[in-house]
């Protein structure tokens, strides 16, 4: 990814824009997503902290956005591209999330892991080791030493009682 | 006498050393992988510090909090690239100084440097200690909410060049903060008739979302340019000696870290280049700056290591977060049921101590950890971009799905991320949501609760802390004012 300070341009326009018609969205919504009832002052209404929000987002987004008007930086093409790529490794992401509670989390961290490696394109045996390794370091690491809730997969109630016990507990 | 036994008692476990051990050493490493950085660690690593005790938790995340800058000068120094955002000044005299051969000797005044700053600021603490509990209790609801109001006004007109940018984000923070079941009508807001929005946006799902996925994102989208650096001349043990010859600087600028730290949404970069202009104002050799001086690398390594305990006291003292990795810290103290403001200073000043004492001892076990680890730590440096990516991506998973085992979390996680990655590409700041978030929460019941106890607006301002943050925060919204226009013209 190119970074620095003046790349904005036309895909900043863009996303200046969506975020301008999504406050003004909200905006329109304000009446019906949130309550103010005839009582009361006006900074203990529900409904005023959401509008001190959206009206900034609306101030601060249009002069956001009329800054960059007459200014040309990266190109709506490049973020766009980039937005739909990065979308593919969150979607690698979600299927990971998806497939844990059903494999479990060992065995579903060392193939995500195997798997996103290969799609990365590592491809020698001591890298995709390295990836599998990690990936079950980070598992003892997290649920065998620190305990986070993270649930045994369903699969692991097809093994023997013995067996089962300890993976749901510890991997 | 009796408040130092008692946290010296809280600190004398072993789990707690052992917390404060792996927190620094694994501070140190973070900090020396360029792209990884406290925050992705801090935000990674929240959830899995809930099924530990408050002051272990606590322990653990204050090392990385505190120890990262340490090893980002390492990578900074040796191959031009900050460990963390905050070296990058680091990288003006350091790389030049390896250039020459100067390596190991550029490393030795880092280390000095930072464990001066990182000393200076506790010791500051230590002494700001029974003046800060004497202030705070005369911060009630209305100048609590003045200064979080000063803490979003800051790190707004801190985004020099992107202040509207700031603005729109912080409010939408503040937006954000508002979805679900509001406190005190029990009404929903935005939440669209949607159930999963009932219980509003989780703040470390946006965390770990903005910080860690977005940048496991970036990592991906790398090219693996894992650099090793060459071998290193000089001696490691000579910088305190050296750091002597410099002892104005390195005074001047933990000074300016401390101010610095204490201000919320000022920060580390501010006390950076604050401390480095100021060093290379008063050299006799300015010239030399940006080629290799020693006192610049001292300026920059003080000033950033002094900021993390200065920036505790408004976190501790008034609950007010100054940036992202103490806003982050302040929802590790809520859950652990420690509130932080007035009352904190008051009832548990032993907790804080132990705090004060814990920032303390993490330095000097940092030090150590540097003295003898140094050509490990250089190894890292050579972990692949991409093969990074990979494996915080699946830290995140950790950090998000072990909150409440929901793939809703996890989707919004990833949400969040893919809106990161975007924001990072178009140059619009991330961190002013966070701080939005937590700001938006703390302001929106404190000016609830105040504004029953005033019965005109000028009320609002008629006690002294409040009448002169009020002077603060217009202060700073005119002097923002006249820049744009005198930029203008």
């Amino acid at each position: 990814m190119t970074s620095g300070r003046h790349q904005d341009g036309d895909g900043a326009k863009l996303f200046a824009m969506a975020f301008l018609a999504l406050t003004l969205l909200c905006l329109s919504q304000i009446g019906v997503q949130t309550k103010f009832s005839s009582s009361g002052a006006l900074v203990a209404q529900p409904r005023f902290w959401p509008a001190v929000g959206l009206g900034g987002m609306m101030l601060f987004g249009a002069v956001h956005l009329a800054g960059l008007w007459h200014r040309r930086g990266v190109a709506l093409s490049a973020v766009c591209g980039d937005a739909v790529r990065v979308g593919e490794f969150a979607l690698w992401f979600m299927i990971y999330v998806w497939v844990t509670p059903v494999v479990g989390y060992l065995p579903s961290t060392i193939a995500f892991m195997l798997c996103l490696g290969a799609r990365l394109g590592y491809r020698d045996g001591r890298m995709l080791g390295t990836a599998a390794l990690t990936g079950g370091l980070i598992v003892l690491l997290f649920k065998t030493l620190l305990s986070v809730k993270i649930p045994g997969g369903a699969l692991y109630e097809m093994l023997p009682a013995g067996l089962r016990a300890v993976m749901i507990a510890y991997f | 006498m009796d408040i130092l036994a008692d946290s010296l008692a809280i600190l004398w476990r072993f789990d707690v050393a052992l917390a404060l051990l792996v927190g620094s050493v694994g501070g140190v490493i973070i900090g020396a992988i360029p792209g990884v950085g406290p925050a992705v660690a801090i935000a990674i690593l929240l959830p899995a510090t809930f099924s530990l005790e408050p002051i272990v938790g606590l322990t653990a995340l204050l090392g990385i909090y505190g120890s990262s800058m340490y090893g980002g000068a390492i990578p900074a120094i040796l191959i031009n690239t900050p460990g963390t955002a905050v070296n990058a000044l680091t990288t003006y005299e350091g790389t030049p100084m390896t250039a020459r051969g100067e390596g190991r000797r550029a490393l030795a005044l880092a280390y000095s440097a930072s464990f001066f700053g990182g000393v200076f600021s506790v010791a500051c603490l230590v002494a700001l200690a029974p003046l800060l509990a004497r202030i705070a209790p005369h911060f009630g609801s209305r100048e609590i909410f003045l200064a979080a109001l000063l803490g979003i006004v800051l790190v707004v007109v801190a985004h020099r060049g992107r202040v509207m940018a700031a603005g729109m984000m912080a409010s939408f923070g503040i937006f954000l903060n508002t979805i679900g079941l509001e406190p005190i009508q029990y009404s929903q807001r935005f939440t669209f008739g949607q159930g999963w929005l009932s219980g509003g946006v989780n703040l470390i799902v946006v965390v770990l979302g903005l910080f860690a996925i977005s940048q496991a994102f970036i990592l991906l989208r790398s090219e693996d340019d894992g650099r090793r650096p060459d071998a290193l001349g000089g001696g490691i043990l000579g910088g305190f000696r050296e750091l002597m010859r410099h002892k104005r600087v390195a005074s001047a600028s933990s000074a300016i870290g401390v101010a610095m730290g204490m201000i919320p949404g000022v920060g580390e970069f501010t006390a950076q280049f604050l401390s480095y202009t100021l060093a290379r104002r008063q050299s006799a050799n300015p010239d030399r700056f940006g080629k290799g001086a020693p006192d610049g690398l001292v300026a920059s390594e003080a000033a950033n290591n002094a900021v993390p305990a200065a920036a505790m006291i408004p976190l501790l003292a008034l609950g007010i977060p100054g940036e992202a990795l103490t806003a982050m810290m302040l929802s590790v103290l809520y859950v652990h049921n420690v509130v932080p403001g007035p009352q904190l200073f008051q009832g548990q000043m032993d907790f804080v101590l132990a705090l004060y004492i814990a920032l303390l001892l993490l330095n000097v076990m940092v030090l150590v950890f540097l003295l003898v680890s140094t050509d490990f730590l250089l190894r890292l440096l050579a972990i692949p971009k991409r093969f990074l990516g990979m494996t915080i991506l699946v830290l995140s998973f950790v950090g998000v799905y072990s909150l409440r085992n929901s793939m809703t979390d996890c989707a919004i996680g990833a949400g969040f991320g893919l809106f990161g990655y975007v924001l990072k590409r178009v140059d619009v700041p991330i961190v002013p949501i966070i701080l939005g978030m937590v700001l938006g929460g703390i302001m929106e019941a404190k000016l609830r609760t105040s504004m029953m106890r005033v019965d005109t607006p000028m009320d609002f301002i008629n006690r002294p802390i409040a009448f002169i943050l009020f002077m603060l925060i217009l202060a700073v919204l005119a002097s923002q004012i006249w820049r744009a226009l005198r930029g203008r013209r």
